[in-house]
């Protein structure tokens, strides 16, 4: 069994390190699609990917070893937060040594790491677009514990694998309060993710940028890492809404057949979700910066309120 | 009530509670919501809401009068009382913010403390009850406070009016939920009493625009005896 | 060497130090005696007594009576589990301060540097006597010690009025806290007179004496520890003293006060109303709110560190009113895992926070700047710090793999058993201070990344720090040793927490909360491992092993030199230091988002300034509100009273005279 498991953590996590830059190619298609553009090709993300690694790496002159070490550590978090989230099965080798808050903690260290290497170089930008990354984390990070605790609520049990296995178990059961979850999680991951009505990916002016004024001075194959890392991110958070809100089709065993349903569930569900993401992104504009805490705070509140809602409704009383 | 009543199957009760957890959603983005059209769109959803509770009670507990009091919502919630809403603001062409008198996240935290009293407050009365949905009525109880929170935290008149609505929601809700509705004669009364207010306030809405040329009700401060 | 117990050599302990001290009084002129023998003596001292509290935890509670003090009054002196685990704080987080002390002092100070070590030993050996004392005498007197020690410590630098006026704040707080300790020892002893511990657990006059006794010592030891509303001495007194004697007041001194609550909540009142506990819930959760959201907006880095201090016994106090909340309702098994939390949070807050106020002093040492607007690019001149400090920095900001998530996981773990508390209202406001909970620890982030960001990374933004430099290698050791410290409690918590199993036993009555089977060695699991389970070394090895094999493949493939250019910016032709973000700048987010918790004064300049100014400054809403409004009450009362005062000698006589009438009229009625 432990065999298996451990296979299938080896199939997830080299999936998504082979699958993250073809969603967000998918993303940026569909959204081309959208706006009556010509979408760039699928694959676009992986050439883009390859040619910034093979390309020269200019560092500044007061680039501190921080600086060159954090696009590995960042990648290394990103990468293992996508091992963590039971994509294809709940029986994984590494489910049991990081739970949801572990994993809420392993985006905050990776967040972390790419505020400060922001700050490094010291220019204006730079620490412009760390500070308002950290705005947006301190407000984003605890919204998405409390969806976590909200879904560990009902399934009494914080770890990851327990709570998708709860889920999918027991799929005649509608929870109330996963709609509120749901809600606070989107909002969520759209600001973590840098997308549109928080932070816009594809911006080319300075002063709106958050995640892209962060990462202004690096190039080549450490740029390469870190965008890398921005589609595992991506990546990880849909699965992470998949396993959440739709988990139908993941496997609780890690048996060969299981796993290629689940796969093939997967890439489904992936694929709807993009579009979905898409289709946000297109219908809404740009908030001032100032709006994001607003909107961050009510996901929070929001999020606060399932807690609520599972206590009110769903426990019995 | 007989026994016959309580809701056969399982799935009836968690859809009614789903529904219940929909509208305290709805209620929530009213309260956080900064656009007079789309405050609108989210009472009319509200009612889409109440509409589909009212007809999965009427359908589990096969209560043929819960039909007409569904079809009444829909007519009435979903239909005419928005049309008449987005009309009205488009011939008093209505400024498209909402002007809060709290700041948004405050009145959310406030809800949340709403929402938590609400239910504790309802608790004995749901334990009276003995419909398998008891729990909503905390919930309704809760759609209710938070209107009443949105009319008080609101400076403009169409805003308060739609808060007004939705707690006329909430308080159906209550009833469907508790007790499988209330008598018809009270029900079109309710009914009756949510058109005539809204006539009111339409006269109201033109009368004060023409005083003042504003809608914000913070003018009529100064129609007090000196 | 057989016939001494345990607690005669923690005894003995306490009291070297103490001879330490005074030996370098003796020593005052030789600089080199006393910082390069006499504080690494003390390192090696305060290790010898965490090893004998690590003993003490394992072995049975152990009494003793010294016959000092006043006649029949001797000091009663007792060593169990708790005082135990305090002493092992005491001892592992000295060890890493005196080591750090021994290397930090500068030749130009010798002049007061023997009665600095007086005063620092002296320090250490009250705090283990208060946490030794078994009767409320030995405690105040402890107590007191520990104060004015720390008071005169503080005042080092007596020549600036600003540390006077520190120093005279602290010593009054502190002294309005001695007095609600007294008054409640009063209280518990009061029927008997007897003023011993064992004497005060049989206290068990009726529910209002023992509420009033709880109130008195919550705000007694509320005001050492800082607890809210009685905070303002703390940014005041920790950025006055010294480096290391921050460190200790920070990290070890505010756990003494811990101490004191959990003794007297806990072990002399037992408490059991519920209503307690939400007490310190809501004192401790606004702690902890406002000690973050200030924390965030400091322009001077210790400050910002003593701000996040407040924050952290928040924390600690949210834990430990949880915990009396859980054992209210006699769920025992759920109390303990708060208290775990509790006091694993105390431990972790000694370490990390030591370390980060000794590397503030290392930066204060290097570059004489404590103002984080004239800091920057430290990294580069002060690698050992710098690194290490960013061990402390992700400690506190609560990151897995180390110490400060572990206690966070813990607590948080206990906060999600709330709904099954017994009470119609609590199971559902518990759940929410989780939330809060989680808000805090990401504001500790964004904190702590302004902290070390601002002062450490980034380029210069004065001249004068280009001659920064590193620790010296004694410092270095001590900051190693904190570091170290951080690491191995978030590494190994499962070796802690069993640890923690005898004071558990003896405050809740239950132990074993954790999944501590020896197959289970590597995971962190509350009661069963599907509830939930943490394995920090998998966890850091999963990173480690991440982060090296995309260096090496990286390097494998696509290895080219990196050419060193100047920043790009944008293009932005013009950059120089100063147009980075200021820790101003950097906060300003949060002025906005929580400007109802500040009082602030600014003033921008306009577009047409010949010589613009920026002010901008962040007060301390409780002045307003509540010291200066009780300050101005003292103030009249006394103008009342005033006419009291002739400067005639036989007037006064009367008073002593007609005083002593009355109180024999009164005694013989």
């Amino acid at each position: 069994m432990n065999f298996y498991a451990l296979i299938a953590q080896l199939i997830e996590l080299v999936a998504a390190l082979l699958l993250a830059p073809l969603l967000v190619g998918w993303v940026n298609q569909c959204r081309a699609w959208l706006q009556n553009r010509t979408a760039p090709p699928l694959l676009q993300t992986y050439f883009t990917l390859h040619k910034l690694f093979r390309k020269e790496v200019l560092l500044a002159h007061n680039a501190s070893p921080l600086f060159r070490a954090a696009p590995y550590a960042i990648f290394a978090c990103m990468a293992l937060a996508s091992a963590i989230v039971p994509t294809l099965s709940t029986n994984l080798i590494l489910a049991p040594a990081a739970d949801a808050i572990a994993f809420v903690g392993l985006f905050a260290l990776a967040r972390v790491f790419i505020a400060l290497a922001g700050m490094d170089v010291g220019t204006s930008f730079g620490s412009l677009g760390s500070r308002r990354e950290m705005l947006i984390g301190f407000l984003a990070e605890p919204a998405l514990l409390m969806v976590f605790f909200t879904a560990s609520l009902i399934s009494h049990s914080t770890s990851l694998s327990s709570i998708v296995q709860t889920l999918t178990r027991t799929d005649l059961i509608i929870y109330p309060s996963l709609a509120f979850a749901g809600t606070a999680f989107t909002m969520v991951s759209l600001a973590e993710n840098a997308r549109v009505p928080v932070d816009n990916p594809t911006t080319h002016l300075e002063l709106t940028m958050i995640h892209e004024a962060m990462i202004l001075e690096y190039s080549g194959r450490h740029l390469a890492l870190i965008e890398w890392a921005a589609s595992l991110k991506l990546f990880a958070y849909s699965c992470l809404g998949i396993a959440l809100f739709v988990p139908f089709g993941i496997s609780a065993t890690a048996l060969p057949t299981d796993l290629l349903l689940a796969a093939s569930c997967m890439l489904i569900k992936l694929a709807i979700g993009g579009f979905v993401l898409a289709l946000i992104e297109t219908l809404s504009a740009k908030m001032r910066i100032f709006r994001a805490p607003e909107f961050l705070g009510t996901a929070f509140l929001l999020a606060v309120l399932a807690m609520l809602v599972h206590l009110l409704l769903e426990t019995g009383r | 009530m007989t026994p016959a009543i309580i809701l056969s199957d399982a799935l009836g009760g968690q859809l009614i509670n789903l529904c219940a957890a929909i509208m305290l959603l709805l209620g929530f983005a009213m309260l956080a919501q900064r656009r007079i059209l789309s405050l609108i769109n989210l009472f009319m959803l509200q009612g889409a809401v109440l509409f589909t509770s009212t007809v999965i009670v009427a359908y589990t507990t096969h209560q043929s009068h819960l039909y007409w009091s569904a079809g009444l919502t829909l007519s009435l919630k979903v239909i005419a009382l928005p049309y008449i809403l987005h009309r009205l603001i488009r011939k008093l062409s209505v400024k498209w913010d909402v002007e809060t008198i709290l700041n948004i996240p405050t009145t959310m935290l406030v809800g949340i403390a709403l929402v938590v009293v609400a239910f504790n407050v309802a608790q004995p009365i749901s334990q009276l009850s003995g419909t398998i949905m008891r729990a909503t009525i905390g919930i309704a109880l809760a759609c209710v406070l938070l209107s009443f929170l949105m009319m008080i935290t609101r400076s403009k008149a169409v805003p308060q009016v739609i808060a007004f609505l939705a707690m006329e929601n909430g308080l159906f809700f209550a009833a469907t939920s508790a007790t499988y509705g209330m008598p018809m004669v009270v029900e079109l009364g309710i009914a009756l009493d949510v058109m005539v207010g809204m006539v009111i306030f339409g006269v109201f809405f033109f009368q004060i625009r023409q005083q003042f040329d504003s809608l914000d009700i913070r003018h009529m401060e100064r129609i007090k005896e000196e | 060497m057989s016939r001494l117990a345990l607690i005669d050599w923690v005894l003995i302990t306490a009291l070297i130090w103490l001879a330490l001290g005074i030996a370098g009084v003796f020593l005052a002129h030789r600089f080199t005696v006393i910082s390069r023998v006499l504080f690494p003596l003390g390192a090696i001292n305060s290790l010898v007594l965490g090893i004998l509290a690590l003993v003490g935890l394992l072995s049975e509670t152990q009494e003793l009576i010294l016959p000092i003090g006043l006649p029949g009054l001797p000091f009663h002196l007792r060593l169990d589990a708790l005082s135990s685990f305090f002493l092992f704080l005491l001892g592992a987080t000295s060890a890493g301060i005196s080591i750090y002390a021994a290397g930090y002092f500068r030749k130009s100070q010798s002049a007061v540097l023997g009665l600095q070590c007086l005063l620092y030993h002296a320090f250490l050996t009250s705090m283990s006597f208060v946490l030794l004392a078994n009767d409320g005498y030995a405690f105040m007197v402890a107590w007191e010690t520990m104060a004015l020690s720390s008071f005169f410590l503080v005042t080092a630098e007596h020549r600036h009025p600003e540390i006077r006026r520190a120093g005279y704040l602290y010593l009054l707080i502190a002294h309005i806290g001695s007095v609600a300790i007294l008054l409640s020892f009063g209280l518990m002893a009061g029927s008997t007179g007897d003023y011993t511990f064992d004497a005060m657990r049989q206290f068990a006059d009726g529910a209002f004496w023992r509420t009033t006794a709880f109130l008195l010592a919550l705000v007694g030891f509320g005001a050492k520890a800082g607890i809210l509303p009685l905070h303002v001495w703390l940014p005041e007194a920790h950025p006055a003293a010294p480096s290391p004697v921050s460190a200790m007041m920070s990290g070890v001194m505010l756990k003494t006060a811990i101490y004191g609550l959990l003794r007297v909540g806990f072990d002399l009142l037992h408490a059991h109303t519920w209503w307690w506990g939400l007490l310190l819930l809501l004192v401790g959760l606004a702690t902890a709110l406002f000690g973050v959201v200030f924390s965030a907006v400091q322009t001077d880095m210790k400050r910002l560190l003593a701000y996040s201090s407040i924050e952290n016994i928040g924390l600690i106090t949210l834990g430990m009113g949880l915990t009396l909340i859980f054992r209210a309702f006699g769920m025992t098994g759920f109390a303990s895992l708060a208290l775990t939390a509790t006091l694993y949070h105390c431990l972790n807050h000694a370490f990390f926070k030591s370390l980060l106020f000794l590397s503030t002093g290392s930066v204060l040492h290097a570059t004489g700047e404590r103002n984080l607007g004239k800091l920057g690019g430290l990294i580069h001149q002060m690698p050992w710090v710098a690194w290490l400090a960013l061990i402390g920095v992700l400690a506190s900001a609560g990151l897995p793999p180390l110490n400060g998530f572990v206690s966070e996981w813990l607590l948080l773990q206990s906060f999600l058993f709330t709904p099954e508390v017994p009470h119609g209202y609590l199971n559902m406001l518990l759940p929410v201070f989780a939330a809060a909970i989680a808000l805090i620890a990401a504001l500790a982030g964004f904190t702590m990344v302004k902290f070390f960001g601002v002062v450490f990374l980034g380029q210069p933004r004065e001249e004068k720090l280009a001659q920064a430099h590193d620790a010296s290698r004694l410092s270095r050791l001590g900051l190693l040793w904190l570091a170290a410290g951080c690491v191995l409690l978030g590494l190994m918590p499962n070796v802690i927490v069993s640890l923690l199993d005898p004071v558990m036993q003896l405050l809740i009555g239950f132990g074993r909360q954790l999944d501590a089977r020896p197959e289970n060695w590597l995971f962190l699991a509350p009661f069963y491992e599907e509830r939930a389970s943490y394995s920090p070394i998998i966890f850091f090895c999963g990173i480690v092993a991440m982060t090296l094999v995309s260096w090496l493949a990286v390097r494998r493939y696509f290895h080219s030199r990196a050419k060193r250019v100047p920043p790009w910016d944008c293009g932005f032709p013009l950059q120089t230091g100063r147009m980075q973000d200021t820790s101003e700048g950097y906060s300003q987010p949060i002025r906005r988002i929580f400007s109802p918790f500040f009082k602030r004064t600014r003033q921008h300049p306009s577009p047409f300034d010949a010589q613009p100014r920026y002010l901008s400054i962040v007060e301390d809403p409780f002045w307003y509100w509540l010291y200066l409004p009780v300050a101005w009450i003292v103030e009249q009362g006394t103008r009342v009273v005033d006419f009291l005062q002739r400067g005639r000698i036989a007037i006064y006589l009367l008073y002593s005279f007609a005083t002593l009438i009355t109180l024999l009229v009164l005694t013989r009625g």
